[in-house]
Formats: C-alpha cells, sequence, structure tokens
C-alpha cells in the first residue's frame, strides 16, 4: 500500500485506528486521509468495518486505539465542534414519523441551533435541491425508499457541513432512485464538498470515488482511484466462461474437465479465476483470447468479454465476492 | 452550500440556548398534533374516576362511618388520584416511547450526529415528561375544583408534588429503558411494579390497613410518598417534618434515577 503523506490540512486524518466492542476487533489499525473536496470511499463486504469507521469519524463512537482527527479536531474532546460541521447519512433512515417532511428538516436544523426562519428557509431549499418540494406538508412514513433516501440527505446538508459522510447510501433502492441520488452527490461534490462514503457496489464507487480504500476483516486491504486499483490488481479486460453443468458437478465444470480447460487456456490468460458459476479469464485483450481458446477447441455454453471492475481487484485481493 | 461552517469557541450562551431545549421543542412540535387528544382523555379520566371512586363509591364509605375527622371519600382520594395519574403517564412515556426512540425509530441516533450529546437526548425528554406530569395535574386539579372536592387552598400543591412523583419514576424507568434491547420487560414492569403500586400505595386506602409485612414496602416506594405528601396538603395538614421526609425520598429517587440514567444512556447510545 502506498504510504500517504501526513498532511496539515486533511479533513479526515486516521493512524493505526482502531476500534473494539468486547473482544471483537472491528476496525484494526487502518491508515488513511481524506482531503478537502475529495469523494473518498471505503470498499467492502458487510462486517469488513465500514461502518464503525464511519461512526468515529462521524464522532458518535469513541476511538479505542490510535490517532483520529477531523477538521484538525479530536473526535473525543471536540466531538460536538466536529459534528456542528458534519452532515452524516446513516444506513438507516432514522427519520422521525412524527413529524411531516418539512418538520423532520426544520427541527434537524434547530437541533444544530439554527434559528427557526434560518432553518425554514434552508429547509424549502433543500427540499428543491432532492425534488421533494410537493411533498413538504405529507407525512414521512408513506414516502418510497428513494424520497427518504433523499429526505435524510437533505436533513444531513441542514448544517451547511463541509464533510458528507454516508453510509451505504444507496442500498436497498431501485436503479432509477440510485442514479437520482449519485445525481445529486455529484452536484455537492462540484459545489465543494468533501464525501466520505462506504459502499459494497463497486458500480457506487467507480461512479462517485476519486479515491478509495478496500476494506476486508476489519483491515484496508488496498488504497488508491478505481483506476490505479484495476491497473494495478487486475487486467484491463475479464472474459467469462460458462459451462453446462451436468448432475452432480460442482462449479458448474466437471473435475476431470477442469483440468483439460486449464490446459486449453495455459498461456492465454494473466490469472483465472473459478467461481461457483463461472470462469473469470483476466486477460488484456478478452475477444483475442476467446477467439484463440475456441482455436484450441474450447466449446464454453456462454462468452462474455467485459471490462474488468473493483469487483474484480476485490476478487483478487480477498478471493472472494463482494456481494455474496 | 458547502461554506465551512465557523469553528469559533462556544461563547457563553442563555440557558434556553442549551441543546437540551432542543429535544423539548421537538416534542412539544410532535405534541402540537395531538394536543386535542390529550386535552380530551386528559379531562374526562379525572372525571370518570371522581364520579366512580368519589362519588361512587365515596358514597358507602362516607355511609359505613366515613373517614377520621370526616373528611369525605371524595377530598380523600381525590388528590392521590391525581398523583397516581401524573405518575403513570411518566412511567409510561418513559418506557415505550424512549425505546422507540433508542432502538425502533432510532430518532435518538439522528440526533446524535447533531452537537447534541446523548446526556442532553436525556435531559431534553425528562423535560417533556415534566411537562406532560405538569399537565396532567392542572387539568386533574381543574376538574377536582369542578367537583368542589377542595379542602385548603394548599390543595394546588397537588401539581408540584405530581411533578416531583412523576420525576421520581421516569428518571429510573429512562435508565432502565436505556439498558433494554426489547420491550418484553415493560409489560412485567406495569403489571407487577406501577399498578400493584397504584392499587396499594395508599390511594384508595391508608397503608396501615394493609397487611403489617407490607407496610414497609410501601414506604420504600416513591408513589406512597407522593400520595401521602399531596393528600396531607390538600386536607390542609401540614406536618413539617413528615413533609420533609416525603420530599427527600421523592427527590433522592429523582436524582439518583437521572444519575443511573446518564451512565445507561451513554453507555447505550455512545458506543
Amino acid at each position: 500500500m502506498p504510504e500517504i503523506p501526513p498532511t496539515q490540512d486533511s479533513v479526515i486524518h486516521a493512524r493505526g485506528l482502531t476500534k473494539c466492542f468486547g473482544a471483537m476487533t472491528a476496525v484494526d489499525g487502518v491508515d488513511f486521509d481524506v482531503a478537502p473536496g475529495e469523494a473518498f470511499g471505503f470498499l467492502g463486504p458487510n462486517g469488513a468495518g465500514k461502518t464503525s469507521t464511519m461512526r468515529m469519524i462521524g464522532a458518535v463512537s469513541p476511538v479505542s486505539a490510535g490517532t483520529l482527527t477531523v477538521f484538525g479536531l479530536d473526535p473525543a474532546r471536540q466531538g460536538a465542534r466536529i459534528r456542528a460541521r458534519l452532515g452524516v447519512v446513516p444506513q438507516a433512515d432514522t427519520l422521525d414519523n412524527e413529524l411531516t417532511v418539512m418538520e423532520n428538516l426544520l427541527i434537524y436544523g434547530r437541533y444544530f441551533g439554527l434559528p427557526w426562519n434560518e432553518s425554514r428557509r434552508r429547509a424549502k431549499e433543500l427540499l428543491e435541491f432532492v425534488q421533494l418540494t410537493d411533498r413538504s406538508n405529507d407525512q414521512v412514513e408513506p414516502l418510497s425508499g428513494g424520497m427518504k433516501r433523499r429526505l435524510v440527505i437533505a436533513r444531513a446538508l441542514i448544517n451547511e457541513p463541509a464533510l458528507l459522510l454516508l453510509d451505504e447510501p444507496t442500498t436497498g433502492l431501485d436503479p432509477q432512485a440510485r442514479h437520482l441520488l449519485w445525481d445529486r452527490l455529484y452536484r455537492l461534490k462540484q459545489r465543494g464538498v468533501t464525501l466520505c462514503l462506504t459502499t459494497h457496489y463497486m458500480d457506487e464507487a467507480e461512479q462517485l470515488c476519486d479515491r478509495l480504500v478496500v476494506m476486508d476483516k476489519a483491515k484496508i486491504v488496498a488504497e488508491g482511484s478505481p483506476r490505479q486499483l484495476i491497473e494495478q490488481y487486475v487486467t484491463r479486460e475479464v472474459l467469462e466462461l460458462r459451462f453446462n453443468r451436468d448432475e452432480g458437478e460442482v462449479g458448474g465444470i466437471a473435475a476431470d474437465d477442469s483440468a483439460h480447460i486449464d490446459h486449453q487456456l495455459d498461456g492465454l490468460a494473466e490469472r483465472i479465476e473459478q467461481l461457483p458459476d463461472r470462469l473469470l479469464v483476466y486477460t488484456a485483450d478478452g475477444d483475442a483470447t476467446a477467439a484463440a481458446a475456441f482455436e484450441r477447441g474450447l466449446r464454453p455454453a456462454s462468452i462474455l468479454v467485459r471490462r474488468s471492475t473493483l469487483e474484480d481487484v476485490f476478487l483478487r485481493l480477498t478471493g472472494r465476492s463482494l456481494v455474496e | 452550500m458547502a461554506a465551512i461552517a465557523s469553528a469559533s469557541s462556544a461563547p457563553r450562551l442563555p440557558l434556553a440556548a442549551h441543546p437540551a431545549f432542543r429535544i423539548l421543542e421537538h416534542d412539544l412540535l410532535v405534541f402540537r398534533r395531538r394536543w386535542h387528544s390529550y386535552l380530551l382523555s386528559g379531562l374526562t379520566q379525572p372525571f370518570l374516576y371522581l364520579v366512580s371512586m368519589g362519588i361512587g363509591l365515596g358514597l358507602y364509605v362516607n355511609r359505613s362511618g366515613g373517614l377520621p375527622g370526616g373528611v369525605p371519600y371524595l377530598n380523600y382520594i381525590a388528590p392521590a388520584l391525581l398523583v397516581t395519574q401524573a405518575m403513570m403517564a411518566a412511567a409510561f412515556e418513559s418506557a415505550w416511547p424512549i425505546m422507540s426512540k433508542i432502538n425502533w425509530e432510532k430518532t435518538y441516533l439522528a440526533a446524535l450526529n447533531t452537537p447534541i450529546g446523548a446526556t442532553n437526548l436525556l435531559a431534553g425528554d425528562l423535560m417533556w415528561i415534566a411537562f406532560r406530569a405538569v399537565l396532567i395535574s392542572v387539568m386533574f386539579f381543574a376538574v377536582i375544583l369542578a367537583f368542589g372536592a377542595v379542602s385548603s387552598p394548599l390543595a394546588v400543591l397537588a401539581v408540584p408534588v405530581a411533578l416531583l412523583t412523576a420525576l421520581s419514576f421516569a428518571a429510573p424507568i429512562m435508565a432502565f429503558t436505556a439498558t433494554q434491547k426489547t420491550d418484553q420487560a415493560f409489560n412485567m414492569l406495569f403489571r407487577f411494579g406501577i399498578t400493584p403500586l397504584f392499587l396499594f400505595s395508599g390511594t384508595f386506602f391508608p397503608i396501615e390497613k394493609l397487611p403489617l409485612f407490607m407496610q414497609p414496602l410501601a414506604w420504600i416506594t416513591p408513589l406512597y410518598h407522593g400520595v401521602a405528601l399531596a393528600r396531607g396538603l390538600s386536607l390542609g395538614q401540614v406536618d413539617a417534618v413528615g413533609d420533609l421526609v416525603h420530599v427527600a425520598v421523592l427527590g433522592a429517587f429523582a436524582v439518583a434515577g437521572v444519575l443511573a440514567a446518564r451512565i445507561t444512556f451513554r453507555r447505550r447510545l455512545e458506543v
């Protein structure tokens, strides 16, 4: 992992950051820096320690060991001052079902010490921004999942935060709702808001993050831009091969076939990964590799050539799929 | 939008700017939506109790020799019922609604992401419960007045006594709520704790009529002290030492509850 120089103006600065719950270590000595205006991501499967890291950054969960500063402040002693400048979009919506859409924003603005009229002014503006103006006076309960998420984002922006923390912002949303949300986050980024998000969707990380760390089992296993990570850990393209599976076969490929296929692909690929339902062949040129394998007599049931993604990086680094 | 909020050091703020009041404000905003139902139940409950117990049951009590000093039964139980109703509401409010804010709707978690800390959540919601207790007591007192069941001007002191009694229940129950993962224990608490207290803390009959072994139990429960204090004052029977003891016991429960809740709230919410 490349060493990140500690900078004075890092928005978030973590060294050896650790979180323990009793005997369980949720975050095990991670190092990272987030620069102002950057979109920084934590990519990893459930239970990798992403949420625990976010909660420590959010100054709501005490650091067990190591150093952490947010805006140059210490979360243990200056938590309220850090939270005053943060926007947080938690995994669970935590909206107040006893209040209307507008009231949810109004009262949240009051929690940040805004005067009523200022809170109301910002709430109106934010409802416009997340396209919920026509639902202002509605109850929260009947809103769709995507609308609730947008409302939570509006709520997180009521204090005009310099840093927005988003924990799995689009989990459980349909594609249309996700794209709308990504668009809003992209606009925030353009306005100079620093974004820090966790996700287990590689497309989300690729869409939103300038830089990310891959987390697995409480540790950071790689760090870089999505493009850097793909260049460093996998080939440009992937050839996906599926074979007809017969009764009693495991992994779609009969054991004796497996050796045969390996032989047919020998020298054609940089690396081969066998998944339960398919074979991933890592190569610079998928079409050329497919043609060469066909030449040697390989007859898969289906062939797909695609660009490598962070999912492949994760598979390479951990030997496991991201979403299981 | 991205303007970095000024990070000036916190200046000395007036009391109303304290973060705990923001939580109270939230609760009042919710209350504003439902005030009519609070008003309706706040007036009908005392009416029904006073008619059935005070007048109905009172008819028999008064006829069969009555109470010492010729006190009408209605005047005897009215201040006790007032205190009990405030206590019941406080006990309820510090159980299920708090559990929801911690565990079900998790609105506390949203508030914790703002400068408001766990202790201010506790303080704010305790103030709300205090507000509710006062509201209930004032409405109850208005109904008592309407029934003409007041023997002394001191009777109005039943309202602050009810407030103190409500807090002496609310604070320890809030402390307990923050230790619970589900609401299962609340059913037990109410079935075997709150309801028996309501029945046996001297509300309907003097605890001297309880079996001897149960009397010390009544002394250590805060409700007995709230009821005895409110009743004594309402009947114009001031007993300086006894009354101070009552206040001290109620205060002790409230203070101990707050101290315990400060610990359990932080333990639960700041992990």
